[in-house]
Order: structure tokens, then sequence, then C-alpha cells
């Protein structure tokens, strides 16, 4: 199957889908969703390995994919149970109110 | 004859006595201490006989013993071994050392009976007599450094014994100082000899001295007189002679021994062992020669002023050195041996016979409030009198006369002689004897003004009574040349010393003798008519405005106390005081300064906000791909 698309402009997709990660860790209050915006940004950096795969025929990004799927299972497992256990002695998920380590 | 593989027991004795009595000295009882203190020094006294009778049956063939015990360590080409050499020179002083140091010991054992510090007193001691024997024995100059510096470490930890009274502790640490200055210029000449010879093996030196130095050049004078400065400061001579009079602060034994017999005339030693050096600078040894004179008169004329016992004696012993620097600035080098040996027999007897009077007068010094012994001490009596004809050279009948005259005599006649440096010698004399008189009669006539305590006891009268036998009968073994000519003493030193070259077209040696015993008799008659049968006369010369003030000068040392604190104590106390607050230290706290505040503001950026940590790794992130773009 032949598509229309260029290498360029899923690249340019997955910048944008990468942006929208990073401003979503950055202003997010929720835990929960910053973990999510990460998953985003691991998935935009994913894309931009397949259309580069795709555009020089070879298998590499296609391989980089599963490595970063299978990466971003654990993660997702570990960063879960973190939030599960900061919940638990915390009582809240705002991240402004979790700066015990500073200075 | 194999007796010379035994010539390391000789130091290694008195150090194991000092590691026994350092580690477990506490805990052993006083008789313990005392056998092990005394019985270390008594044994290394014994090898000393037998190693020293067989050098002797071996003289002819091999005229210096070595061992070499190990390397100290070697740099590049330059090897420090730890080697110990037995020549005639250094036999006399190992016999002096070892044996009037075994009798200061048995001594002692007694004196400090009652002190609850006696293992701390033998274990310096003993280390003493280590390090005084390294420094004789040496046969290198950086092992005999090493000596030099251990023998000022125990006169240090000795002076200072009695450290809960703050004026003895001042007193160690005047001395540790003084004689530190003249140390410090001793280095500085060692680092010279090491630059032009390339050794500092001692039989290296004196093989070579003349192919590696020009006669008279500013090198070899510079060097003589550094090394010369090392040993003004250990001998107390001018103008490092300070320290000596504080240093009767510590036990008497510890005057005996290390302040009169065997320490004070390191210099001596130095002197006497690199005559080679001295030999090729005249400058050198006129200076020697007149630092010798003017120390003898200073000192003697500063002991005729003492009413401390122990100053007196301090003060002679300075004068006495005198004569031996004299003596090696002339020439004489066996002349000044014979009389270091003679005054270190009579010097430790006065000190052991003044200890035992203040220890029996309740730690006394003043002479003006003893009197009267004469009869109540016999045996100290009549120690303290041999001593006493000894150092004021009563002719004939004294071991200090035949020495003494011996320096008169080539003091004038010898090859750097003078008669300048007679007549101050025979000025010396005169002294010498009135201050004797002064202080036996004060001491030991008139009537008793303290009472006495207990007597001292065998132990400490056995040491007095040999000591008083050698300071009368050891200076039978070098008589004039021109009655007896009987030289066994000169003969024994010259392998090492050379002969003494003498001038042409001077007067008789009889006259010189005549002279000199004159000076002695005339000095003991000042004493006796103005201490004993005129004594009010004393009373109407303090009348004299100005006698009272050269009184005063002389009792002061000739203000040397004074001058030294005018030109180096105060300006240092004064620099010290202005820079307290340390001006080099500023540098230091500024650094310090400036890395706490750097930490304050790096420390903000801490903030425990992890959305900064991100906008912070973003904007990085941003600069840093901008910047690969842009270049």
């Amino acid at each position: 199957m032949k598509t229309s698309v260029s290498a360029e402009v899923v690249v340019l997709l997955a910048g944008l889908l990468f942006a929208l990660g990073i401003v979503g860790v950055i202003i997010r209050k929720n835990i929960v969703f910053m973990l999510l915006s990460v998953e985003i940004m691991l998935n935009a950096s994913g894309l931009a390995f397949v259309a580069a795969g795709s555009r020089w025929g070879q298998p590499d990004g296609q391989v980089m994919f599963v490595f970063i799927l299978a990466m971003a299972a654990a993660e997702v497992s570990i960063g879960l149970a973190l939030i599960l256990q900061i919940y638990h002695q915390h009582k809240s998920l705002d991240i402004d109110n979790l700066k015990e380590m500073n200075g | 004859m194999l007796m010379d593989k035994y010539l390391w027991l000789i130091p290694a004795l008195p150090l194991g006595g000092f590691f026994i009595l350092a580690l477990i000295g506490k805990n052993m009882s006083r008789t313990w201490v005392a056998t092990v203190g005394a019985g270390s020094i008594c044994l290394s006294a014994l090898v000393t006989f037998v190693v020293g009778g067989a050098f002797l049956s071996g003289m002819p063939e091999n005229t210096v013993y070595t061992q070499t015990l190990w390397t100290w360590f070697e740099v590049g080409e330059f090897s420090a071994k730890i080697t110990l050499s037995l020549d005639v020179l250094s036999l006399v002083f190992v016999f002096v050392i070892t044996f009037i140091g075994a009798l200061i010991h048995i001594y002692s054992t007694a004196f400090m009976e009652a002190d609850r510090d006696y293992a701390r007193f033998f274990a310096s001691m003993n280390l003493f007599v280590f390090s005084m024997l390294v420094l004789v024995l040496a046969d290198n100059l950086l092992l005999m450094y090493l000596g030099w510096e251990g023998v000022g470490l125990c006169s240090y930890l000795l002076i200072g014994f009695w450290y809960e009274q703050p004026t003895n502790g001042n007193a160690a640490r005047k001395a540790f100082t003084v004689t530190r200055i003249g140390d410090a210029a001793m280095a500085i000449g060692l680092f010279m000899v090491f630059q032009q010879a390339g050794t500092l093996v001692v039989s290296d030196i004196g093989a070579n001295a003349s192919v590696i130095w020009q006669p008279n050049s500013a090198t070899v004078t510079i060097t003589a007189l550094l090394l010369l400065a090392g040993g003004l400061g250990k001998s107390a001579q001018l103008p490092l002679q300070t320290w000596l009079p504080d240093a009767m602060a510590g036990p008497s034994p510890v005057s005996a021994l290390i302040h009169a017999a065997t320490m004070v005339t390191a210099g001596v030693y130095l002197v006497a062992r690199m005559h080679t050096i001295f030999a090729l600078s005249e400058t050198a040894r006129l200076v020697v020669a007149i630092i010798g004179a003017a120390t003898l008169l200073l000192a003697g004329l500063t002991a005729l002023t003492q009413y401390d016992i122990k100053r007196v004696l301090a003060y002679s012993t300075i004068s006495q050195i005198g004569y031996m620097f004299l003596a090696l600035g002339v020439g004489a080098w066996t002349a000044a041996v014979f009389h270091f040996m003679i005054h270190a027999f009579f010097k430790a007897l006065l000190f052991l016979a003044a200890g035992a009077i203040i220890e029996s007068l309740h730690h006394e010094h003043n002479m003006f409030k003893m009197g009267g012994l004469k009869d109540k001490m016999p045996v100290v009596f009549w120690t303290f009198l041999a001593g006493a004809i000894s150092l004021a050279a009563v002719p004939l009948i004294s071991a200090g006369f035949y020495s003494k005259d011996q320096i008169l005599w080539y003091s004038w006649s010898a090859d750097g002689g003078s008669p300048v440096l007679w007549a101050v010698a025979l000025a010396g004399a005169l002294i010498t004897a009135t201050y004797t008189t002064r202080m036996m009669i004060l001491t030991f006539w008139g009537e008793s003004h303290t009472h006495i305590g207990h007597l001292p006891g065998k132990r400490m009268t056995v040491p007095l009574v040999v000591l008083a036998v050698f300071s009368v009968f050891a200076g039978f073994i070098e008589l004039p040349h021109n009655f007896g000519h009987f030289t066994l003493f000169s003969d024994f030193l010259h392998p090492v010393l050379p002969e003494t070259a003498m001038q042409e077209n001077i007067p008789s040696e009889w006259l010189f003798q005549l002279l000199a015993a004159l000076a002695t008799l005339g000095g003991i008659f000042l004493g006796y008519y103005y201490y004993y049968q005129q004594p009010a006369r004393i009373a109407s010369l303090r009348q004299n405005g100005l006698l009272v003030r050269l009184y005063r000068f002389w009792f002061s040392g000739w203000a040397f106390d004074a001058l030294y604190d005018r030109m180096l104590v105060r300006p240092f106390v004064f620099i010290a005081r202005i820079n307290k607050s340390d001006i080099t230290d500023k540098l230091y706290t500024g650094i310090s300064g400036m890395t706490g505040e750097m930490y304050k503001l790096l420390s903000r950026t801490q903030s425990g906000s992890l959305r900064w940590y991100i906008m912070g790794l973003v904007v990085g992130a941003i600069l840093i791909l901008g910047i690969q773009i842009m270049l």
C-alpha cells in the first residue's frame, strides 16, 4: 500500500505531540495527568522513529518503537505504583503540595 | 680482637633503657626503674671500657673502627648510612659520656628518689645519653645532626622536668629556642658542606678538605662560621649564651650531666671534629679564639656577682667552655679536648655536690644563706673542695691546672695565639680563682644560716668521691713540656688531631706557668681577703655608686637578656599583636565566605518543585539545540 503522506509531515506531527506532552507535564498539577503527558511524549518519539524507518526503508525504526512500547509499559506500571504510594502518604496528588525536597 | 662488633651496644643500651622506661616505666617499682635507668648506662660504660681497650690494643694498624648498621635513606647518589665510627677523639667523648653519665645516674637514683616522675626522669636521661653517643659516634654529619637535635630535645625535656612551675617551662623553651638559632645556622652549614664536598662523611671531608676548598677562601670561611654558629648555640658561647644560666631550673644531676659535662661541650667536639675545615680558614679560627676569650671573661665576671650557687657554676661552665674555644681557635686542638675532659670531671662533681647541698638545705640555692657546712657535711665539703681547686686551677695539685695552664701557654705561643688573647685568658684565670674562693667561703665557712635536713647517702657520696679523685689526679696524664714532658693524652689524640703549630721566639714556658700560678693564687687571695678576712670591705665597696652599677650590670649577665628582649622579643610580640587576626588568613576566609554565598544562591534553585525542574530541562534543551542550529 502506498501512502501519499510524506515523512516530513509525520515528523512534524510527532514534534507537535511532543510539545503537547511537555506543555502537559509542565502545566498540569495532577500527577496522573503528568504521567499521561509523559506517555504522549514517548509515543511522539515512537512515531518519529517509525516515520524515519519508513522514509529510509529500514526496519530499525519499527524495532525501536517496539522497545519504546515495552519501556512505556514498564514505566507506567512503576509510575502508577509510585502515584499510589504518594496518595497513601500525602492524601493528595497535587504536585505543588509535594515540595518536601527543597533547598 | 673482634671487639669492634660490639660498638653498637654502647648507644643501644641507653636506647633500650629509654624504651623500657618510657613504655612500661609507670608500672615498674622504683627499684626496677633505678636498676634499668642506671644499669643501662653502667653497662654501656662497661662496654666502652671493653671496646676502648680492644681499640687501643689494636691501635697502630687501625686508627678508626667503623660499623655500618644499616642505610638510613638514599636519594640519588647521596646515601645516608647509620654508621658508627670510633676513633681516639670520639673515644675520649664516649668515655666521658658513659663513665660520668653512669656516676650521675647512680647519684640520681638517690637524688630523685622522692620524685613522683622517677621513670620519666630516667627515661629522658637515658634518651639523652643515647643521643649524645650518636652525636659523637656518628661517622657522617647528618647522623651527627640527628644526635645533635636529640640532645637538644632531651635538654628541653629535662630543664622543664618540674613543669608545674611556669618559670621552669619558660627556661626550657628559652633553651630550646636559643639553641635552635645555632642549629639552623649549622643546618645551612651542612648544606654548604654537602654542596661543595658532595659528601657528609667526616673522614672523606677531612681527607679531601684541602682539595675541595681554597685556603682562606670566602666559602670555606662561611662554611666554618656556620658550623661554628651551631657550636656556639649548644655550647652557650657569646652571643647565644643566655640560655644556660636559666637551664639550671632542671634537677641538679641534669645540670651536671647535660649542662656541664657533656652536651654543652658538643660545640667543642664539632669544631675539633671539623678541624680540617677550620684549619683552612684563618679568619674562622680567629673568630673562634676571640669568641672564646670574650666569653670566658664576660661569664667569669658575671659569676663573681651571682648569689645562686647553681648560677655561679653555670656561668663558670660558660667561662670554662670559653677556654676550650680559645684553645680551638689558636690551634691547640688537643689542649681543648684535654680541658674538656678535666672540666667534665670537676664540673660534674661541683654540680652534684651543689645538688647534695641544695637538697640537704631544703632547696636553698642562695649561697649567702648557706655557710658553715664545712663540719656538718664533711664528705661534700672535701669533694667540693677537690672540684673547686681544679676549677680554680691551683698549681701542681689539681687536674685543672694542667689543662688550663696548657691553654694559657698556647694562647700566646701557638700559631694563632697572641699576647692579647693570653692576657684575657690570664685575667680569666684570676677571676675564676676569685669566684671559686668566694663560692667556697660563702658555702662552707662562716656561720650556719639554714637548718640541715638529712645528709646525702652512699649512692650520692660514692660518685662524688670517684669524681673528686679524677678531678685531682686526671691531670697527670699530660704534664707540661718543661717539667716531666709526659704527653700521654696529646700523643693519644694525635692520630685524629694535628700537633699544635708553634710560633718562634717565644718567652720561656716557665714564665707563663709562674704567672698563671700567681694569677690563681692572687684570685684566691682576693676571694679570701674580701669574703673571709675583711667582709666589712664589701660593704664599703657597696657605697661606691659606680661599682654598684657595674655589679648590677654584671649580675644581669651583661644585660644580654634585656638586650635580646628589646631587640627581638618585643618587636616580635608587637608584630604578633598587630597581626592578631592573621593577614594571610583573610585570603582563606574570603574563599570560604564566597563558597558559602554561592552555595546559598544555588540552593535556592533546589525548590522541590518538579515542574520548575522540567522547565529547566526544557529550556536547557532548547538552548543547546538552538546553539547547535545557529552554529
